[in-house]
């Protein structure tokens, strides 16, 4: 029997649309997610970066995009990826030592992870638009 | 005796002797990301609308650069083995995959060498 008749025949295990969402399996998904958008979001840190390496003209360039409506959106999108995953990432340490993983336990620290991360991201642009 | 199929023999793969090292460096950074990454929030709210020459001199102060090149190493091999994991679960077939995990190393490598650069740049003299 060749390699892809093996394939055809294998049953498939039931993946996302099979279940129903709830709260630790969203926030798992979510971590991912945020994850993954941390990831291209850190093009815009090099970004910045090497426009203030670059000069005062490149700099005010790239300031006015960051500082734009669309810019501002994106760095508020990014601040609460940014949260989240950190909290996200503090769960896990806490899993680590094999804690809050009780029925209960678990769909509040979730809670607390999506909660948290929304209250984090306001307050970051409470100073900044104060600052601003 | 062997315990392995004649399949798994002729394939001949097992375990790559890496053991936990992913995990563990995953963990390691994810543990420097937190302070790391407080300081970067800070510091970028602290440079909020700021002119180019306040950039520089704060961006070059040697305590900056240093956590700020701390902060870019960490969080760019954190996330080099974070899309790792993502492109080894959904990317099929071999090829794909090798080409896809080659392009994440590539994609890393470039943001983590123009960050540091840049920061050095900033920090020795622009």
């Amino acid at each position: 029997m060749s390699q892809s008749d093996v394939k055809a025949v294998r049953p498939l295990s039931p993946h996302l649309q099979i279940y129903k969402p709830i709260l630790t399996m969203v926030t798992s998904i979510l971590q991912r997610i945020t994850g993954a958008a941390l990831y291209f979001g850190m093009l815009l840190v090099a970004w910045w970066l090497v426009a203030v390496a670059s000069g005062p003209a490149y700099y005010d360039f790239v300031s006015g995009l960051f500082g734009s409506i669309i810019g501002y959106l994106v760095l508020f999108g990014f601040t609460w990826a940014l949260m989240f995953h950190l909290l996200g990432g503090l769960r896990h340490f806490l899993w680590d030592t094999a804690r809050g993983m009780e029925k209960g336990t678990r769909d509040k620290i979730a809670l607390a992870n999506v909660i948290g991360s929304i209250l984090l991201t306001v307050v970051v642009w409470i100073i900044v638009l104060a600052v601003a | 005796m062997s315990m392995r199929t004649p399949l798994s023999q002729v394939r001949g793969l097992g375990s790559a002797r890496e053991g936990t090292a992913h995990f563990w460096h995953q963990r390691l950074t994810a543990v420097a990301n937190v302070p790391l990454t407080i300081f970067f929030v800070v510091l970028l709210i602290s440079l909020q609308g700021a002119d180019h020459a306040t950039a520089v001199a704060v961006l070059g102060s040697p305590v900056v650069t240093v956590f700020m090149l701390l902060a870019i190493l960490s969080v760019v091999y954190h996330m080099k083995l974070g899309m790792q994991i993502i492109l080894e679960d959904y990317v099929q077939g071999e090829m794909a995959k090798v080409i896809w995990l080659m392009a994440n190393i590539f994609f890393c490598t470039i943001v983590a060498l123009a960050s540091v650069f840049a920061l050095l740049k900033i920090s020795f003299g622009v």
